[in-house]
């Protein structure tokens, strides 16, 4: 059956001119979801392929923080957890946004660079770049989520209802290293400089956000101000999720994150649509 | 079934190139601190404002594609042709919204699928089949379409046996002959093709060449940049020639062909650089002039009749350097006729230089094309000057002079049609009454 899927849909017409925003940008963006999910899948499976203990890498490094984390500030600094909540799966409960915002964050960042000979090359929502990126970052998620698993068991430690709302917060969480990230792979494209920023991102946001602690020891008073780090609302969802009752979600801080996040999102997909055309030119 | 299909509007593109300030020189560190902190100054301006930051102290604004018109129709195949930088990739690259146009319009009715290159996004980790799906999605196939073209691919490319080996183990033009046959598989409206049949081996260049042909004839409107005078002739009936970013239409491919060979270069029969500093070359050699000379005078019109000598003249600039020079000839279609070179064992008179270490100075090589050895028309010759060895270029100069051999008055009286071939050599030819 030739030309099958040509000849059935209307003919489109395409008007290409200097600083014409697309319409239907975001439909376009649909009619590309196959090249989402394949290059989504390309990064998995190359990153899999390449490397004998793939998912164990994904596993290994939040685990060693964790154990880490909780010796340094659960048993020498004797910070108090939540409730009647372990230590070691409070940091862990936080340890998995985490490691999925910088992992997010980081490859997103960097996505654009790294898949330059497409862009040079083929037309497509350069947006879809970044966003296949979430994709991997998630798969790796999943699999140290088998750690929480386990540690629950070994804790006996039951979750509650709550535990049922904890995919908002993924999608919190991703959505929340997108706007960023979109930023900056952006950026990234003018001034290959950038890139270093996100190591260090990265690097000193696992010490200022909630990770080894909770942020129920943050003073009454500092506790909005700390919330301006959105993921401090997404750590806090985390543990709620996971927790329970034990560590109560600070509504007016996790607002706040929210905001944070929704306006670095707006940011990210602006500037990304802004500069997207130039991107070819600058590659 | 004649409607338009593309229609470009006084289309332009726009590119911004900075040079850095090459006179100024640093006396101090504190000129050189001061240079970075405005440079630095400057960036965060344009940082600030989103402007696009241009490396470089000034700014050029080069008109890649300047008030380009046209229109084509549905089912046609038209070439694009024009020198190197005369604006064909980027006239694919905006028709492809890869990049944006800096002025004018177009409008494109149907889907638009482009090939600017061979396997783009191929993953040397991933398998041939794997590769097969990635790179169709790129280039904007469904699942479905590939999932039932995929044996169609795996025959056409001739690679069935290594589908599940990752592309890395895979010779070169395994590669290429995988990656042509899922680009060859694309069946959109329109299809927008830039040089991508130099690649392969002949006989996959031929297989491309009729694949595409086929294309053209299903009713699908394809656009075609080549080099290669011989695919655009047999694959495109309209054209357009580009100049300088400009864009002339027309409605025969051998008109427009004849036009580009004609403004091919300057047709002096001489070209000359006055000042070193500005002539091709580095700081080892530098070109001063090449010219044909035939009976004597200077000539881009030499007659088939006469022997033509390419006069190099070039400065050395380096002491105990060794210098090859080599010739490539091309005919009209920018087929290599023949190569030739100074060396010792390659040339029919002996050229001692090519053996000695050159001083510093002016020299002139020049090569004698016999007579009765090219056909008539025009050629264009590829300079190479090389260093110590072969592969040392230092001088690599494509249609550094071109000529247009004329016929021989006389041959004409006898048969005056054109002589086909490559070359027109005259033989030796007798015959022997035997019985």
């Amino acid at each position: 059956m030739p030309n099958s899927s040509f000849s059935h849909t209307q003919e489109q017409v395409l008007v290409i001119e200097p600083g014409r925003s697309e319409k239907n940008y975001w439909a376009d963006l649909w009619r590309y979801r196959e090249l989402f999910l394949i290059l989504a899948w390309r990064d998995i499976s190359v990153r899999y392929k390449q490397t004998i203990i793939g998912i164990l890498w994904a596993i290994i490094r939040p685990l060693l923080t964790m154990v880490v984390f909780t010796v340094i500030f659960g048993r020498i600094a004797k910070l108090p957890s939540d409730g009647s909540a372990p230590y070691a799966l409070l940091v862990f409960a936080a340890m998995l946004p985490w490691s999925l915002f910088s992992n997010a964050l980081s490859e997103s960042s960097n996505s654009l660079i790294s898949n330059a000979n497409l862009i040079g090359k083929v037309y497509f929502p350069r947006l879809i770049i970044p966003a296949a990126t979430m994709v991997t970052a998630f798969i790796d998620f999943l699999s140290s989520f088998i750690i929480l698993i386990g540690m629950m068991v070994y804790y006996q430690f039951a979750p509650s209802w709550q535990i049922l709302l904890l995919p908002c917060f993924i999608i919190l969480a991703l959505l929340a290293s997108l706007g960023p990230g979109l930023w900056i792979t952006a950026i990234n494209v003018k001034y290959r400089d950038f890139r270093y920023v996100i190591p260090f991102i990265t690097q000193f946001g696992l010490y200022v956000s909630p990770v080894g602690f909770s942020s129920n020891i943050i003073p009454e008073q500092w506790r909005l101000l700390y919330s301006l780090n959105p993921i401090v609302g997404v750590i806090d969802g985390f543990r709620w999720c996971i927790l329970g009752g034990n560590s109560p979600l600070y509504v007016p801080g996790f607002m706040l994150s929210l905001a944070i996040i929704t306006f670095f999102l707006w940011l990210g997909v602006s500037r990304f649509r802004k500069t997207e055309k130039t991107f070819a030119d600058l590659i | 079934m004649s409607d338009i299909v593309i229609k470009a509007e006084a289309l332009g593109k726009l590119y911004t190139i900075g040079h850095e300030a090459q006179n100024e020189r640093y006396l101090a560190l504190r000129d050189v601190l001061m240079h970075n902190a405005r440079n630095l100054w400057n960036k965060t301006k344009d940082l600030a404002k989103g402007t696009p930051i241009i490396q470089g102290d000034t700014m050029e604004e080069v008109w890649a594609l300047r008030d380009a018109s046209f229109e084509i129709h549905r089912g046609e195949a038209v070439g694009i042709i024009g020198h190197n930088g005369a604006g064909k990739s980027t006239l694919l690259k905006v028709l492809s919204r890869i990049t944006e146009p800096s002025a004018g319009r177009v409008t494109i009715k149907g889907r638009v699928a482009s090939l600017l290159e061979v396997g783009t996004g191929f993953h040397p980790e991933l398998t041939g089949r794997e590769n097969i799906y990635l790179n169709g999605a790129i280039l904007g196939m469904t699942r479905q379409e590939i999932k039932i073209k995929f044996d169609e691919i795996v025959a056409f490319a001739e690679t069935e046996k290594y589908l599940d080996t990752p592309v890395k183990r895979y010779s070169s033009g395994m590669c290429v002959r995988l990656a042509f046959a899922v680009a060859a598989h694309l069946e959109p409206e329109v299809l927008l093709v830039d040089e991508v049949l130099a690649v392969g081996d002949a006989e996959f260049q031929k297989k491309c060449l009729g694949k595409m042909e086929d294309v053209s004839k299903t009713g699908r409107t394809v656009l075609f940049v080549s080099h290669n005078m011989l695919a655009i002739e047999s694959l495109c009936k309209k054209a357009i020639l580009l100049t300088d970013g400009f864009t002339t239409p027309f409605d025969s491919v051998g008109s427009a062909i004849a036009e580009y060979l004609s403004n091919i270069s300057d047709i002096s029969g001489e070209v000359n650089w006055d000042s070193p500093e500005e002539a091709p070359g580095n700081h080892q050699v530098r070109l001063k002039a090449v010219r044909i000379v035939s009976d004597g005078q200077v000539t881009a019109t030499p007659s088939i009749k006469q022997d033509i000598e390419v006069q190099i003249d070039y400065w050395n600039l380096e002491n105990n350097g060794r210098r090859l020079i080599s010739l490539h000839i091309l005919n009209a279609m920018g087929l290599v006729l023949f190569s030739t070179a100074n060396y010792k064992t390659a040339s029919l008179t002996y050229d001692p230089w090519v053996n000695n270490k050159y001083p510093i100075g002016l020299f002139r090589t020049t090569c004698t094309i016999p007579k009765f050895l090219l056909n008539t028309g025009t050629h264009s010759i590829t300079l190479y000057i090389n260093g110590t060895m072969a592969t040392d270029n230092i001088i690599f100069k494509q249609n550094v002079i071109s000529l247009d051999v004329q016929d021989d008055p006389d041959r004409l009286e006898e048969y005056s049609g054109g002589w086909t071939g490559a070359i027109r050599p005259k033989l030796a030819w007798k015959t022997e009454k035997l019985e």
